[in-house]
């Protein structure tokens, strides 16, 4: 009971949070560029608005267009309850590890991909085809950063990584967790479709993808859609912040440690938003072809980060 | 005796199908009869099977008289065996069910009776190899069921290539015979072919000959299997066959390769060094990416589905060479990890294969296309098959929560866990064998998305998905059955890891539990997954939100409407994406393997070279491995004959005169032999 609780908790609290994140991005962003910017929970109001619209369906759809956005939202959930938010204490760890994690998060993809397809429009294609790409070219470098972690912590579980890294942080400055934090990050833009990967604001057809697979969307499945790439975002974030810098989080149930638990991840979503902000300041977008060499590069670093933790072993 | 009688009702349905499809009178009763034969046939073979597994019991059978020659018919089932087995009749039940329906079209035809009665041969020899026990009744039934397969493979006459595929298969199939039967020769040089003979002969042989009856094996059973290179005649002999065989192929048949290959390795031949599995482990790396490669890039429906096979032999052959790996370096516990997760995915992947096989086979049979181009939109004429056949790309692509996934989460394990425990030596071998496992499921759900959204969503492309119909309720309800197990297996798995680990440790390799309750458990890497609760929570998330959109959402004002498409206002099959262009970014970025080939023709106006009218492109993978292994073989069997044929100068005087020779010769070989 206590362990559904704590699961549940912090689950809920990453969503609740996660569209937040998006409008602190946003900005840290407008502010980096010279603009006053929207608040940050901006995105709460965009949500609540959409989700109270009517729905346009295309003709062409199917059951499947209707199915997607829980499907999507189902999934990023599921992936988001295996996640440490507040507390290095992880019933989760009973239910699945961090491979399990990935997958989920490919499940939601998947039918992201199948919602794009189902109008049978071009641009849902495109976006359903190019998303695909990138997120089979991204697996081989969460593998291998997940295989570095494991190496030095002794395990793929989420809460045992974050508990190790805590009670030894040595590990943390180690060159494997250094190199594979950066492999992390480059493959978590990749994921959450942020710059230099995808644009997020894009208004152009032609270079989107995320974006043009959801433009058949209105109404409250969009303003699912919308708040499951939020959880997405915020989870990534999350998972960064807490695997290869897990202090401040808790190490007991107490409420003082909780507490401190969740001031601490504020305070690290704060500073890795304001890093992606500032990245996004800096980059340009990259051709589509182009994205690969990152993801490549992405993957070298993190095959580094594998060798040397079994040197350092 | 029980288990006698099940092999005995096996064998006989076997046979009264086989019959009745050759004596009855050509028509629908023949039809139901011979395949309802067929289904018997295969349930028994699964009860068989079955019992076995779960009596822990071996059961024997030898008929001395039958095959003198080649030393009797001896069988005997065991664990591994019967695992094999329960796969076949697995496969084999809605195999011959589907049939029932998809086969209509014969009745009356002279070809009904051949394929039929084919189809109870095959079935029935795939039964046999798992069972036998000695060399003469294993090489009698893999040459039965190679015979009979590669007859159904050409059995099609509408089928353009199947004289190519089928030549290709048997030329293939030969060779593989060949080696197995060198091999065989060499371990049985002690006199007995009966398998406890072959293990005490093996044991008794210098490493050298036993590397070479390894090699031999892993050659011949690898090329049954599709292990690449020697996959070259699977993804053109699966396709070409009927549907049903071809699940029959990819779900069954294949998996026999891998039984050979495990019974050789683990059971007949002595522990080996380390590097025989490092070559099958890197064999398989190499299998599956190529695979899933020309899965995702392929536009025949069937095609796909055999690449894809492909691919999940090669993750098989990871676990299998794993095991050997380890058990070469002396880490028990690991070794039998890899086994369970070879054996885990080949019964998981038989399922999904089969049903997305027989699926293809609607889809074909409704559309009478096969190439995926040709398809689209099929989910709303076809809405049983495609709501089967997104399971089944869910499984494919190795997703939470269908049974692809759970195999693939404990193949990932094996990895971190080998490479965790284990000499530096491997450092760089199990981290790169990581990467290529994670880069062909993410590519596998590429594939996923590709083969079910492109065939079934948007709007149809051609006349036949436009008047496509759906299949027959027979046909749905034998998919049904695999896509059943799918689920089942998916959310718990732990429901046969008890028999896996017996079969493990009945080949010596006793394992530690990997399974918690209905959680699959790895203490070596303390990881964990619960895949019914994974699926429970994906479902509760999903259900309330849509409760909620349901509650607060203003689902009242929903308009049905012409798609927006970005303020088009036509909306046409045209401009949707295709198979071809659903790859083509992978193509670009993989373009080093691929090699793809282009060719555009611009047709212009005479008046002005501005006035484009039509413009054409060709596009084409370059088939470079057929090219670099085969064309070379091809090449020197050809000067071969050349040289053979000027033997034919016409003169008898000639002909006469080769005779004493050759007879000569035959004597000093005789007499050397001896």
């Amino acid at each position: 009971m206590r362990d559904t609780v704590v699961i549940a908790a912090q689950t809920l609290l990453l969503a609740v949070l996660a569209p937040a994140v998006v409008g602190y991005v946003r900005f840290a962003k407008a502010r980096l560029q010279g603009r006053r910017g929207a608040g940050v929970l901006q995105p709460y109001r965009e949500l609540r608005k959409t989700f109270g619209k009517g729905m346009v369906i295309a003709e062409s759809a199917s059951w499947i267009f209707h199915v997607a956005p829980f499907a999507i939202l189902g999934a990023t959930l599921a992936a988001a309850s295996l996640a440490p938010v507040v507390s290095a204490v992880q019933p989760a760890d009973v239910l699945g590890d961090l491979f399990v994690l990935t997958a989920l998060l490919m499940l939601g993809t998947f039918f992201l991909a199948l919602g794009g397809l189902d109008p049978g429009t071009a641009f849902g294609g495109m976006g359903s085809s190019r998303e695909m790409t990138v997120a089979a070219l991204t697996e081989p470098t969460l593998a291998i950063a997940i295989l570095t972690l494991a190496l030095t912590t002794g395990s793929t579980s989420l809460g045992v990584i974050a508990g190790s890294v805590l009670k030894t942080p040595a590990y943390a400055v180690g060159p494997g967790h250094a190199m594979a934090f950066t492999a992390f990050l480059i493959a978590m833009i990749a994921e959450t479709g942020r710059l230099p990967v995808d644009n997020p604001s894009t208004h152009l057809e032609l270079t989107m993808i995320h974006e043009a697979m959801i433009l058949e969307y209105s109404g409250p499945y969009l303003a699912l859609i919308e708040w499951a790439a939020s959880i997405r975002l915020a989870l990534l974030l999350t998972l960064a912040a807490n695997l290869f810098l897990p202090w401040g989080l808790a190490a007991s149930l107490a409420p003082s440690a909780l507490a401190a638990g969740f001031v601490a991840i504020l305070v690290k979503l704060g500073v890795l938003g304001l890093l992606l902000a500032l990245l996004e300041t800096r980059v340009a977008k990259l051709r589509l072809f182009r994205v690969p060499e990152l993801l490549a590069l992405s993957f070298t670093l993190a095959l580094l980060a594998a060798a040397s933790s079994f040197f350092t072993r | 005796m029980t288990l006698s009688l099940l092999f005995d009702s096996m064998i006989a349905a076997f046979a009264l199908g086989a019959v009745a499809a050759i004596v009855l009178p050509p028509g629908a009763v023949m039809r139901r009869v011979a395949l309802a034969a067929a289904a018997a046939g295969s349930a028994a073979a699964l009860l068989l099977g079955a019992s076995v597994l779960r009596a822990g019991a071996t059961w024997t059978g030898r008929w001395e008289n039958l095959l003198q020659p080649l030393g009797g018919v001896s069988l005997r089932l065991d664990s591994l065996g019967a695992f094999f087995l329960v796969i076949v009749g697995f496969t084999g039940v809605p195999a011959s069910l589907y049939a029932i329906g998809y086969l209509r079209n014969l009745d009356g035809h002279l070809r009904g009776r051949a394929t039929h009665a084919l189809f109870n041969v095959f079935l029935a020899s795939m039964c046999l190899v798992p069972c036998a026990d000695n060399a003469g009744t294993f090489l009698f039934a893999w040459e039965v069921m190679a015979l009979s397969s590669y007859l159904l493979v050409v059995s099609d006459p509408e089928q353009q290539d199947a004289s190519s595929a089928g030549l290709w298969y048997a030329v293939m199939t030969h060779a593989g015979f060949l080696a197995l039967l060198a091999a065989f020769v060499i371990l049985g040089q002690g006199g007995s072919w009966e398998f406890v003979a072959l293990r005490n002969a093996a044991a008794a042989l210098t490493p050298a000959a036993r590397t070479l009856v390894f090699l031999l094996m892993a050659a011949a059973f690898g090329s049954k299997a599709g292990l690449v290179p020697l996959h070259v005649w699977l993804p053109r002999a699966h396709p070409a066959a009927p549907s049903h065989v071809s699940a029959l192929m990819s779900a069954a048949m294949v998996n026999l390769g891998i039984y050979g290959l495990a019974r050789v390795v683990f059971d007949l031949l002595p522990p080996g060094p380390p590097w025989w599995g490092g070559l099958l482990l890197a064999a398989g790396v190499v299998t599956a990416l190529t695979g899933v490669l020309y899965s995702v890039a392929e536009t025949h429906l069937k095609r796909v589905l055999a690449y894809s096979t492909v691919e999940n032999v090669g993750l098989v052959f990871i676990g299998l060479g794993f095991a050997l790996l380890m058990r070469g370096y002396g880490y028990g516990p690991l070794a039998s990890m890899g086994l369970v997760a070879a054996l885990l995915h080949t019964l998981n992947h038989a399922a999904f294969k089969s049903l997305l096989f027989l699926a293809a086979g609607s889809v074909v049979h409704g559309t009478r296309s096969a190439s995926m181009e040709a398809f689209g939109g099929l989910i709303k004429r076809m809405p049983a098959t495609a709501l089967l056949s997104l399971v089944g790309a869910l499984a494919l692509a190795g997703l939470p929560p269908l049974n692809g996934f759970p195999s693939e989460w404990l193949t990932f394990q094996l990895l971190v866990a080998g490479a965790q425990h284990t000499a530096p030596a491997l450092a760089i071998l199990l981290p790169l064998a990581l990467a290529g496992v994670a880069l062909v499921a993410g590519l596998a759900a590429v594939s996923g998305v590709r083969l079910f959204g492109i065939t079934f969503l948007a709007l149809p492309r051609s006349d036949g998905a436009r008047d496509a119909h759906e299949a027959s309720a027979i046909m749905i309800a034998a998919m049904a059955i695999p896509a059943v197990t799918c689920i089942a297996l998916g959310v718990a798995p732990t429901l046969v890891l008890p028999q896996l680990s017996r079969i493990v440790s009945d080949l010596g390799q006793p394992a530690g539990p990997l399974s918690a309750g209905f959680a699959l458990s790895v203490p070596l890497v303390g990881s964990r997954l619960w895949p019914g609760a994974i699926a429970l929570l994906v479902v509760t998330a999903g259900l309330a939100a849509a409760v909620a959109v349901r509650l607060a959402g203003r689902v009242r004002q929903v308009r049905v409407g012409p798609a927006w498409n970005c303020g088009r206002i036509a909306q046409s099959p045209r401009s949707e994406y295709t198979a071809a262009a659903f790859a083509e970014p992978l193509k670009r970025v993989f373009t080093g393997f691929y090699r793809p080939t282009q060719e555009v023709t611009v047709e212009v106006h005479p008046a002005s070279r501005y006035f484009v009218r039509a413009i054409r492109l060709r596009a084409d993978l370059a088939p470079w491995m057929e090219q670099i292994l085969y064309e070379p073989l091809l090449r020197a069997a050809q000067a071969a004959s050349d040289r053979m044929r000027r033997i034919h100068s016409g003169s008898i005087h000639f002909y006469l005169a080769l005779l004493p020779g050759a007879l000569l010769v035959l004597l000093i070989v005789a007499r050397w032999i001896r």
